[in-house]
This record gives C-alpha cells, sequence and structure tokens, in this order.
C-alpha cells in the first residue's frame, strides 16, 4: 500500500532549483533513508513533502489512508529549544495539537496517549523534568515521542542523530528499528551512513540523477561511491 | 506602621488611586502573559519597536488634535506589528534593522512633530509624560479604565483558550506547521495583541520603559520555573505583584509612576536571579 507517491519532483530556494527529477514512493513499512551531500536537498525535501516549502514542479501524491495531518515529523533542532523551559510532558502533549481540531483543551484520552508514547520511549521517568535540562539523546527521544502522538503511521525525521555520540545514536537507531519492526513507516535524512542497515530503500539525492531502489540493490551498485566520500 | 497603613487607606479612598491600581495590575498581567512568548521566541524587540511607534502616533494624533486619540494610536500600532512581523520573518538580520529602522524613525518624528507643531507651552514636559508615563495613570477617566478592563479581559480570554496553541507556537512553530495549522495567524495574533497591550501599557509606564514590563517577569520566572505552564502563572504573579507595589510605593514617596514599576521588576529579577543560583 503506498502512502507517498513522488513525481518529477523539483526542490529549491527562490530562484534557484537544488535538485529536479526526483521519483519515489513510500509504502507502508518502509525504512527510507534519504541521503546526499550538504546543500543537495535533503531537508529541503521532507520540508517539501509536509508542504513548510514550496515546491518548484512535479507531484506530491498522498494515498487515500494517509491525511497530511498524519504525518509525525522530526524537526532539526532550533536554537529557541535549547533553554525552553518547558517539560518533558507538555512537549511530548503538544503532539496531540491535530487532534484539538477547534476544541481548546485536551481530553483525558489525548493526555493518556502522550503518558503511553513516553512510556514506549522509557521517558516516563523525565515527564517533570524540564526539556531544556536533557542531554542531546534524551532530547531526541523527547520529540520522538512527539512525533508519535502526532501519527501512529509514518514518521519523518529530519538529521535526528545530529551531534549524538556514536552509542547515544545506535541507542536512537534501535529503537526506530523497533518501532519500524511494529508496522511504523520510517524516512530519515541523514549523513550517518550507518543508518544504512536498518533501512529497506535509499534515496541518493544527486544534483542531475536522484537515484531510488531498495537498498541490497543500491548498496551493490553505489556502495563504492558513497563509501568512499 | 499604622500611620502607615493610616496614609495607604487614605490614598486607597481616591477614586483616582484605585483606577489607577486596576489599570496597572492588569495590564501588568496581559504584558507578562504575551511577554513569555515574546522572550522565549526572540520576538523582545518587536515590543521596544512599537512602544517607539505608539510614541510617534501619540505626537501625531496630538497635533491634529484627533478626538479619540488611543484608537488612532491603536491603528498605527497594529499596523507596525504586522509590517514587524512580516519582514522579521524573511532573515534574522533584516527584520533587525528593519524594527531598529521604524523605532528611531517613529521616535524621531514623534519628538520633531511635537516640537514643530507644538500647542502647549512645555513641550519637553509633555514629550517626558509621553515617554516615561509620568503621572497619565493618575488621570485616567472612567472611559478609559473600562476600556482597558475590557481590553485586558480579552487578552486574558484569548490566551487561556489558545493556551495549547501558544505553546506549540512557541515552542516549535515547524512541528506545528507541519500538523496543518495555521502558524502564520497565531503568530499575527500575537503581534497584534502585543501591540494592544504596549498602547495601552502607554499610560501606565510610558512608551520607553514598555518593554520592561514585557520582558522581566518572563525572564524572572524563566530563572525558577521548568515548565512552560509554571513560567507563565508564576511569570504572571510577579508582574502583578510588581505593578502593585510599584504603584503604591510611587504614591507613597511621589516618585514617577512608570519608573517605579520597572525598578521593583528589576529588583524581583535580581531576587530569581539569586534563588535559582542556590536551586
Amino acid at each position: 500500500m503506498s502512502y507517498i507517491k513522488i513525481e518529477d519532483l523539483s526542490l529549491g530556494y527562490d530562484s534557484e532549483i537544488v535538485c529536479s527529477n526526483i521519483n519515489f514512493e513510500i509504502n507502508k513499512n518502509d525504512y527510507l533513508c534519504i541521503i546526499g551531500e550538504n546543500g543537495a536537498g535533503k531537508s529541503t525535501l521532507i520540508k517539501t513533502i509536509l508542504d513548510l516549502k514550496e515546491k518548484k514542479a512535479g507531484k506530491i501524491l498522498f494515498s487515500e489512508n494517509l491525511k497530511k495531518s498524519e504525518i509525525g515529523y522530526l524537526p532539526q533542532q532550533t536554537v529557541v529549544q535549547k533553554d525552553f523551559p518547558a517539560t518533558v510532558y507538555e512537549v511530548v502533549l503538544s503532539g496531540m495539537l491535530s487532534q484539538l481540531k477547534y476544541r481548546p483543551f485536551y481530553t483525558k484520552k489525548e493526555k493518556n496517549h502522550a503518558k503511553q508514547e513516553m512510556e514506549k520511549l522509557g521517558i516516563t521517568h523525565l515527564q517533570n523534568k524540564s526539556y531544556r535540562q536533557l542531554s542531546g539523546g534524551q532530547q531526541q527521544r523527547v520529540l520522538l515521542a512527539r512525533a508519535l502522538c502526532a501519527s501512529d503511521k509514518i514518521l519523518l525525521l529530519d538529521e535526528p542523530v545530529t551531534g549524538l555520540d556514536p552509542q547515544v545514536t545506535q541507542e536512537f537507531y534501535g529503537l526506530l528499528k523497533s518501532l519500524n519492526e511494529q508496522g511504523m513507516t520510517i524516512v530519515m535524512v541523514s549523513h550517518d551512513l550507518s543508518v544504512l542497515k536498518y533501512a529497506t530503500h535509499v534515496l541518493y539525492l544527486k544534483k542531475k540523477v536522484p537515484i531510488f531502489m531498495e537498498k541490497e540493490m543500491f548498496i551493490e551498485r553505489y556502495g563504492k561511491e558513497i563509501y568512499n566520500d | 506602621m499604622t500611620n502607615f497603613i493610616a496614609t495607604l487607606q487614605y490614598y486607597f479612598s481616591y477614586p483616582f488611586v484605585q483606577y489607577a491600581l486596576i489599570v496597572g495590575v492588569l495590564i501588568a498581567l496581559c504584558s507578562s502573559l504575551l511577554g513569555v512568548t515574546l522572550v522565549l521566541k526572540r520576538f523582545s524587540f518587536i515590543g521596544d519597536g512599537l512602544s517607539h511607534v505608539a510614541f510617534g502616533a501619540m505626537a501625531v494624533a496630538t497635533v491634529l488634535q484627533f478626538t479619540s486619540q488611543t484608537l488612532f494610536i491603536m491603528i498605527v500600532t497594529v499596523i507596525a506589528a504586522i509590517f514587524l512581523l512580516r519582514t522579521g520573518q524573511n532573515t534574522k538580520i533584516k527584520g533587525d534593522s528593519a524594527i531598529a529602522m521604524l523605532s528611531v524613525g517613529a521616535l524621531a518624528i514623534g519628538y520633531l512633530v511635537m516640537n514643530i507643531f507644538s500647542t502647549s507651552a512645555n513641550v519637553s514636559g509633555d514629550v517626558c509624560s509621553t515617554l516615561f508615563g509620568s503621572t497619565t495613570i493618575l488621570t485616567l477617566t472612567h472611559f478609559e479604565v473600562i476600556v482597558c478592563i475590557v481590553m485586558s479581559l480579552l487578552v486574558v480570554l484569548f490566551y487561556v483558550l489558545f493556551y495549547n496553541r501558544i505553546f506549540a507556537v512557541t515552542f516549535d512553530e515547524e512541528f506545528m506547521k507541519a500538523t496543518g495549522k495555521k502558524v502564520e495567524l497565531y503568530n499575527l495574533i500575537i503581534a497584534v495583541l502585543t501591540a494592544v497591550i504596549v498602547v495601552l501599557a502607554m499610560n501606565l509606564v510610558g512608551s520607553l520603559l514598555i518593554t520592561a514590563l514585557l520582558i522581566f517577569p518572563a525572564l524572572s520566572a524563566m530563572k525558577i520555573m521548568n515548565s512552560f505552564k509554571g513560567v507563565v502563572i508564576y511569570s504572571a504573579i510577579l508582574s502583578v505583584i510588581g505593578a502593585f507595589v510599584g504603584i503604591i510605593l510611587s504614591i507613597l514617596f511621589s516618585t514617577p509612576v512608570g519608573a517605579t514599576v520597572v525598578f521593583i521588576n528589576i529588583m524581583i529579577f535580581i531576587i530569581n536571579w539569586i534563588i535559582s543560583i542556590f536551586k
């Protein structure tokens, strides 16, 4: 079952086109890894799918089974968040925002849902801690829990392991893998190639012809090129 | 001590003192609520820029002898708020200089207009009281008090009803946008409310000191509190205490109201800062 289909998409800022001819498909339970050099348009692609940026050309088709508000997004951290006074619970609960529709407050059910997601990621003991006091790895878990509140179908992650040490990075990947095994579809932008071992598909963004294929085939054909860079 | 209380009771019996306290406390409450978001979103200087625009607008309104000055100032300031928000979102540096440009520009033109077309004998006195608020809060009319109460209640009501959305737009705009909520709309509402508060607060502390009312309570609360809700509530309490104590002290010792309120806010900040060191 296809969730999102991208046809002949072009990305860019203002008048400059960064990447074009992007074609790929995200199916249920895929683990898609988006790689490419800095400035290749990886983050821009994620933002374009989420409608945070305008596309230059092409089509982004959502299947009937997936509404745009059902995507869990884990953005790159901003400067504002580093010293933000909010508890873990407050941040996770804000993931339920799309459920609010026109109501002003969260229901008991929505609050419980947020608590369940914290439980799932093992951060319940941190719930009353301030977000700014957490380690980088803990902060990413909190943002992941928030994304899970927003969606039980698909997660879009934008360089989630930036600044994390190797061990914490692997733990985070392990977490994503187990979510993937439980049926979650995962799309991750990364410059860390060690994540490829978990992926089912790879999208390699290059200026002229972006490459999209299953991982095994990709490693076989392009393994040399990407690992030498 | 009894003497002190007797003096207070004596002053409280005057309606103008009651008015000043009601209006001062309400403005302090509203400005602290918005202040938390402005500080966290790095928008502190929007408040400052708007207050200077409000000063310029007031000068123009005085010279043209508009009957409803507040309305004119409100409209000009709201338009400026929308403009600042738009440019502020383009790039950081451009937005920064746009605010600086608008704020000193409005200040200069306001002063110039007041000097050239002055209708009163004491121009520097007028300018000083608009900038520092000196006595305007003690000369409020019944109507102005009602306007202030209604506006403040609207701001508080909005803040409570939209609390969860305000949290989201403050913490992470990108995430909120991705969930399909209209981030620009909320930013716009926050900017417009800031403009409203700035115009109302001109009566209390004058246009130069408004930023203090917006940022000090929030910064004090952020030193101590770990949760967003805690920061919002604590900063509201601090701000109300600051305004109340400030107004009373200024009456007792006949000091300028605005400066005294801000001074109390600075003291509160220092106390909270010290507590946070030992926490």
